[in-house]
Parts: C-alpha cells; structure tokens; sequence
C-alpha cells in the first residue's frame, strides 16, 4: 500500500521536473509552427493554424544555412583538437611524473573562471592584425582554449580510474607494445574521450560572445550569433517564428544527443568537479 | 617549464625518471600553449590598451592618459548602476540555483522510480543553447508573442519596459538553463554522505530537518562551495540572455555587457578595455574570497589527490 503511494508521488514529482524543464523547448516548437502573422494579433500557447512555412523559410535564408554549416563544422574541429590535446594532458597527469602537473592543473582551472568578454577587444584587434577576423580559425582557437579545462578534468579523473597494469599483463602474455595499447588501453579509454568530446562539442556550440565579436559576415558566423542578428534584417513580417523554426534545427540534434548518452554526461560532468 | 625541469630534486634521477619528466611536460604543452596564447597575450594587450584615450574610428587621436579611464569609469554613475544590476542578478540567480538544485539532486539521490526521467530531463537544459533559452523565455513574455500575459490576465504589460520586470525575466531563463548543473554538482556531493549517519540520526530521534540540517549539509559542505563558486562566477559574467532580450535597455546593462559595447559598438577601445580589465580583476577577487575565505577545497576540482 505504502509502495503504491510512495510510487506514485515519485512519479508524479518526476513529471513535474519534465514538465518545468521541457516547457520552454515545447513553446520554441510551438512558436515555429505558427504563422508569422499571428505574431501580435493572436496571444497563445498553441499555433491557431499549423504550418511548415517558418522552416521553409530559414532553408531558404543564406544567413541561416551557412550558420549552421559553420557551427558544425567550427565546433567538430575544436572538438577534434582540443580533446586531442586534452587527452595528451591527463594521460600525462594520470600515469606520469613531472613536474608543474599541479601547476597546468591550477592554471586550467583559471582559465575556466576567466571573463572572457575581457578578451574581446584585445582578441578583434590582434585576429584583424593576423589576418584570423572572420575566419573559422578565429573562433577555432579561443573555443579550444576555453573548452581545455572540462576536457583536461573529466579525462585526467576518468584515466586514474583505468587499471593501466592490464598494458603490461597483456604484454607479459605476448602481445607487441602496439597491440597492448589498441586492444587495452584504447577500449578502456575511449568512453571517457567520448564523454569529453560531448561536454567539449556543447561548449563550442553554445558559444555567443566569441561568435558575435570575432565575426562580421557569414563566411564564419555561428548560429547563435546568426539568430540573434536575425531579428535585426528589416522584414515585413516579424521575424520570431522563422527564429524559433532555425532554434528548433539546432535544438533536435542537442536533444537526441542527450536522450542516448545521459548517464555519460552526468558522469563527466560530476567526475571533474567532485568525486562521488 | 623548462626551468622547473632541469632543477635538482634530491638524489639522482634515473634515466627513466628523466624520459618521464620530458615526456609529461612535451605532452602537456599543446594545451598549455593554446590556453596562454588566448589568454596571457591579450590580457597583456587589454591592460595596455586601457591606458590609452582611443577610438578606433580616430585612430589618429589616439594618446597616452595614464589610468584615466579608469578614473572615468569608477567615478561614472552607469558603471556604478551596472555594478549593482550584476550583484542582483547574481545573488538571486545563485540564490534560487541552490535551492532547486539541491531539491532535485534530493529527488534524483531518493527516487526509487522515475531516475531516469529526472536526470534525462535535468539534462535538457543543459544542453540547449543559452541564447535560445533567452529566445524562448524572451518571446513567452513578450507583449506581441506571448502566452503568459493571456494566461495570467495581465492584459498588455509589457515586462521589457521596466527595469525590474526585465531582470525577472532574464534571471528565470538563467537559473532554467544552469540549475541543472548545479544539482547534478549537488547530487556527487550526496552520493558523498555516509549513508549510516543519516540512519544513526533518525534512531537517536532526530527529524527530518534535523538530518538536513545537522548531518546531510556539513557533509557535503565541499560540494555545495565548489557548486557555489562556479555558480558565482558563472553569473557574475551573464551576458547572452541580456544581449538577447534587452539589449542593455532600461538600465539592464550588466558588466560584460557594457565591456561589449564599448568596445564593438562604441569602438572605444582604451575606456572598454578598462571596463574589461575592472571585470577581470573583479572575477579574481570573488575567486579570492572563496578560495581564501571559505576555503573551498579546489584540490577536488583540480583533480589531484
């Protein structure tokens, strides 16, 4: 008796979780899939008349393809690097002996305290010198540096965990020192790298200052930066359900990335911080 | 680094040890290298450039004044005011944060149904983007687009007309979106909790706040700090959600915020670098007082042991 009650109480409190944390995403869709000319004569949750057009619209708006094109691909490549070197980092912290390890460990942990708007002047005046204003690589590196921390933490806790003395017992039973490592220790490691790779793709994908500042056209203008400047162009219609149609895009894939990896997101959010 | 490298630490180091050391510092420097390029130069350059009066629209006006831009800034009543705004939005914001967290880290630690669901859902924020989180809370207010006029009668109020009801607004889609990682900090933080005390507690007849309040809390005193101070940080830097749905307007500007638009929009390059430089030192300080005051154990979160 006293289960079924306890039982439906966590249920019902779990519901609400899902309800405060999914409402806003549902009015986003909500939005995109009304007119947008019921934007201001019509007040609402739901759209009075269901239409594709929103969508049809930012497929066709330039602006938008080639934000998305330039988030995907700026973010996968930061991605690529900077868990690359942050893997090169915590093996280093977590299998060997050398000196200033606290010292990198400190300084990561400033740089993610750092106010990044403090760099932006000094950082559009240095990328236009160079000659990396309004490129992908512009935005490449500042995403590197600033990702480097939760990288370098939630692999440098997730390498201590590995029982490296299996490298070792593999060679001892016959296996080359390559075989070792790919057949061992790439296994055991690669859902830590992947984990990091996921926290390092939301950073870069979530970035709004860097993407506003270091930009100036589409050649390399995120999709944040894209939509907020989206609200600017002078069309006849308002513009916010074609905004809410582009969100919704980017959203999805964020969704579903989050619906299949869930317990590694957790876990490597938690590992770098405090250990549980 | 290399000069750390070569010094003598007791006794001789076998070849091996050597070959270690070389290959732990050649491993570390990719990133090391990448981090300070973006950092160390242009904070450099940003101290430089703020004791300078220039417009990058009058480049040849452009002359040595000493600290007076700092003199201006501090003496300036908007900074004062956009001092004030930052303090607001992030004693509430972190405020709210840690309560909310530390409820649903407590329903995630309890639940014997519904895990899953929570901690999927807990998710979802965390990964949208912030500026659609703005977007979406932003168009849900708004006087045009939104339902919550209609939905609580409160005919054409417009929230992004006063100062207040703006922050409200800001500050609701800030602690949606970062609330999640708070009580996910929260929840390692309870995992920590030696369950046995909690049950010692409950047979010598303590109640259930009594547990909390005595037992629970003390014993993840760490976890909340380290939740706080990133928390802290986090806020005290807000930008996205301004820029999305005020703008600065009606005396919403908060300190990044005004570094930005001096610097991009207003082009002045020495008074905005100031304003930067003030806002970095500031972010050094709260890191200060946590670090030294509470004495928030960071060697958790720097990973070593």
């Amino acid at each position: 008796m006293e289960s079924t009650r306890s039982r439906a109480l966590w249920i019902v409190v779990s519901l609400l979780i899902l309800v405060w944390t999914a409402f806003p995403i549902l009015w986003i869709v909500m939005l995109s899939f009304k007119t947008p000319s019921e934007i201001g004569n019509v007040q609402g949750f739901f759209p009075q008349d269901w239409t594709w057009e929103n969508y049809e619209t930012v497929f066709k708006t330039d602006l938008f393809t080639s934000a998305l094109i330039n988030s995907i691909g700026i973010s996968l490549i930061a991605t690529f690097v900077g868990v690359t070197f942050a893997t090169l980092v915590a093996y280093a912290i977590a299998r060997l002996d050398f000196p200033g390890k606290r010292l990198i460990l400190s300084f990561a942990l400033a740089i993610a305290m750092f106010p990044v708007v403090s760099l932006v002047g000094p950082l559009f005046d240095l990328w236009r010198d160079i000659g990396l204003y309004d490129t992908w690589p512009g935005l490449i590196i500042p995403y590197i540096s600033f990702a480097l921390p939760l990288a370098i933490w939630t692999l440098s806790a997730f390498f201590r965990e590995i029982p490296w003395e299996m490298e070792q017992a593999a060679q001892v039973d016959g296996a080359t020192s390559w075989q070792a490592f790919r057949k061992v220790i790439v296994p055991l490691a690669a859902p830590g790298v992947f984990t990091a790779a996921i926290l390092t793709f939301f950073f870069c994908w979530n970035d709004f200052v860097f993407g506003i500042s270091l930009t100036s056209t589409d050649n390399a203008r995120p999709v944040p930066a894209a939509l907020a400047f989206f609200t600017g162009e002078s069309y006849f219609e308002q513009p916010t359900t074609a905004i809410c149609a582009a969100a919704v895009v980017v959203t999805i894939p964020v969704v579903i990335v989050v619906l299949l990896f869930q317990r590694r997101i957790v876990a490597g959010l938690t590992s770098g911080a405090v250990k549980g | 680094m290399t000069s750390v490298d070569t010094a003598p630490v007791r006794g001789e180091i076998s070849d091996r040890g050597r070959a270690e050391r070389r290959l732990g510092l050649l491993l570390s420097t990719p990133a090391v290298v990448v981090m300070l390029l973006v950092t160390a130069y242009p904070l450099g350059n940003a101290l430089y450039q703020s004791l300078f009066s220039y417009r990058l629209t009058a480049p040849d006006d452009r002359r040595f004044v000493g600290l007076d831009n700092y003199a201006t800034a501090l003496t300036d009543g908007l900074f004062w005011q956009t001092v004030l705004t930052t303090l607001v939005i992030t004693v509430v914001t972190v405020g709210v944060e840690l309560v909310i967290g530390f409820a649903l880290a407590m329903v995630m630690h309890r639940a014997v149904f519904g895990r899953r669901t929570v901690r999927t859902a807990i998710l979802l924020p965390y990964g949208i983007v912030t500026v659609i989180s703005a977007f979406a809370w932003k168009y849900a207010f708004d006087v045009q687009s939104g339902f919550v006029n209609s939905w609580f009668g409160l005919g054409d109020y417009a929230w992004f007309s006063d100062r207040w009801a703006a922050l409200f607004v800001i500050v609701l889609s800030e602690i949606w979106k970062t609330t999640p990682f708070v009580s996910l900090l929260l929840l390692a933080g309870l995992a920590q909790v030696p369950r046995d005390l909690g049950e010692a507690a409950t047979v010598d007849g303590a109640t259930a706040w009594q547990r909390l309040k005595r037992v629970t809390i003390p014993n993840m005193k760490a976890a909340i700090l380290v939740a706080l101070l990133f928390r802290t940080l986090d806020a005290w830097r807000i930008f996205d959600n301004v820029f999305i749905m005020t703008a600065g307007q009606e005396k919403t500007q908060v300190l990044s915020f005004l570094t930005y638009q001096q610097i991009i929009t207003r082009t002045e390059l020495g008074l905005g670098n100031a304003v930067g430089v003030l806002l970095f030192l500031s972010v050094v300080l709260i890191a200060a007082v946590f670090i030294k005051g509470f004495r928030v154990d960071l060697s958790q979160v720097r990973g070593d042991r």
